[in-house]
């Protein structure tokens, strides 16, 4: 790999594991100060590396300047603390514990600590997606404004604000103790969905950057699983449902940002490894007493990596809606659950899945009233266009628009036979 | 709370007969969870089941002097009896003659009917 090319990514590799064991070494209390070492250790690497060209094992070479620079800094410290301030963060007696452990397990155990410490119930959602980017995953500020379409004072003003709380509320790096540890697994695997979400559904046009956010999601919760006390069926279940829906990134995008519905996806372009791979963690996920919301969406997923339309494949989709509601309610479950109704109960054709869709009264959801708009063309056209043209309302981002207007001009067709556009 | 009751709750059913009444029901139910207005449920088993009577008397089976048994129950979250009564009439159960569903309020503060 060309020099350009190593250092970025390294950083991208590199860089989250040496800031996660400095991060635990010193505390959120410095948590700036691990940052800021990390970040000059590839600065210099920039610097000399430039000169004198690729040492023989770069990652090594990182790992040991990084210890040197903290070391510098925590004897800097211990000058400070001796003469100045006699208690200070630093957990040692008569010398300051200058050893940085950079061996594979306290790197893969740092992580995992930092994920609980970062996913934590007391800072908001947002929070805990931008600063699992910045120090699990390496990502710079302006990335992550870009992920989050927003802009780097904000970013920075969140990351600063979630770093303060947990200062404040004292959180500590470390693993949480058994009788707490499932409930806070909750709150990880919920910030990693939605950091998946974030590279699945973002509307930013920088593909790469999206793919990456998923992958990333993917590989923390991979890291989980590693773990035995957080290797449970529904992180194995999450897992799979990433899998699976990431196996259809190549055909869900063109590249000017235009969406390829499902029904018109070339399936050559679905990535069997990962669908296979799904498979295979939805399949370690199916054990234990407890069916998480996951387990249900992973199922879900899965029926949609078979293309063909059966009556079988719709009803158990339906089925797996109609637990998933039970379990955890959503507007967007609940119109998938209404539409999988009108594939599935083909007896009564769409007449039953209408009745059931206006039940759902979710009148400020453009999605609602895109369901009905294709539900009831060729039932009753008007009424399809009137819902289709509402969507259109309603919808936020022009590729949204597009398509919804696209079915309405099929429908329009539809309703004037004679005419051309 | 939807109380569902069924003559003659002992006859059995064929699998197939099975099979499409629990279809029905959770799509019966999966239709008013769609709506955001489920609260929770349970099937009632027979197997296993006790009545004990006031002087200590146990006995199996269910309540067996009534010729109606209890098969289960939902709790809906509507608006107004109206309403919950309208969900009972989706019921599955309803269409064996002489089964029921017993349509109650919960004796709560919140609203919770």
């Amino acid at each position: 790999m060309e020099q350009q090319e190593l250092i970025p990514h390294l950083f991208r590799t590199e860089y989250r594991k040496i800031v996660s064991v400095l991060c635990k070494h010193f505390g959120f209390d410095q948590i700036e100060m691990a940052e800021d070492i990390a970040s000059d250790t590839f600065l210099t690497a920039a610097q000399i590396w430039g000169f004198k060209g690729l040492p023989q094992n770069p990652v090594a070479w990182l790992y040991n300047v990084a210890k040197n620079k903290a070391k510098n800094q925590l004897q800097r410290n211990n000058v400070f603390g001796n003469k100045v301030i006699p208690e200070l963060k630093i957990n040692t007696s008569t010398q300051p514990a200058t050893e940085i452990d950079l061996s594979l397990q306290n790197i893969n155990d740092s992580q995992l600590q930092m994920m609980f410490a970062i996913c934590h119930p007391f800072i908001p959602a947002e929070a805990q997606i931008g600063l699992a980017l910045r120090i699990l995953c390496g990502f710079g500020i302006e990335e992550i404004a870009d992920a989050f379409l927003s802009n780097k004072e904000t970013i920075n003003k969140r990351l600063f604000r979630a770093k303060e709380k947990l200062r404040f509320e004292k959180v500590q790096i470390e693993f949480p103790g058994k009788t707490e540890i499932n409930k806070r697994l909750e709150t990880v695997l919920t910030t990693l969905y939605l950091l998946f979400n974030e590279g699945y559904y973002s509307e930013s046009h920088d593909i790469v950057l999206r793919e990456d956010l998923c992958l990333e999601a993917m590989r923390l919760t991979y890291l989980l699983i590693e773990n035995e006390q957080t290797n449970q069926p529904s992180v194995n279940a999450l897992l799979s449902l990433m899998c699976f829906h990431a196996s259809r990134f190549e055909a869900r995008k063109k590249n000017n940002g235009e969406i390829v519905l499902y029904q018109d996806q070339d399936e050559t372009l679905w990535n069997q490894e990962l669908i296979t791979k799904g498979a295979y963690f939805l399949h370690r996920a199916s054990q234990g007493n407890t069916i998480s919301k996951y387990h249900i969406e992973a199922s879900i997923a899965y029926w949609h990596t078979q293309k063909t339309d059966t009556a079988e494949k719709w009803e158990n989709i339906l089925q797996l809606y109609n637990r998933l509601l039970q379990l955890e309610y959503s507007p967007i479950a609940a119109l998938n659950r209404t539409y999988a109704l009108s594939k599935a109960n083909v007896l009564h054709g769409k007449t039953e899945a209408i009745t059931e869709a206006e039940k759902l009264k979710l009148t400020d959801n453009y999605l609602y009233h895109s369901l009905l708009g294709e539900l009831y063309t060729d039932i009753d056209n008007a009424k399809a266009i009137s819902h289709l043209q509402t969507a259109i309302s309603l919808a936020k981002t022009p590729a949204d628009k597009n398509i919804l207007t696209k079915k309405l001009v099929v429908c329009q067709q539809k309703a004037n036979p004679g005419s051309m556009q | 709370m939807l109380i569902f009751r069924h003559q003659d709750g002992n006859k059995v059913a064929s699998p197939e007969q099975i099979q499409i009444w629990m279809k029905q029901t959770m799509d019966w139910i999966g239709g008013i969870s769609a709506q955001n207005k489920f609260s929770g449920g349970n099937g009632l088993q027979f197997e296993g089941a006790k009545t004990v009577w006031h002087n200590n008397v146990v006995t199996n089976g269910p309540f067996g002097e009534i010729k109606e048994t209890l098969g289960g129950y939902i709790i809906v979250k509507a608006d107004s009896a109206d309403e919950a009564v309208s969900f009972a009439k989706g019921s599955p159960v309803l269409q064996g003659e002489g089964n029921s569903v017993e349509v109650r309020k919960l004796a709560k503060g919140d609203g919770v009917h």
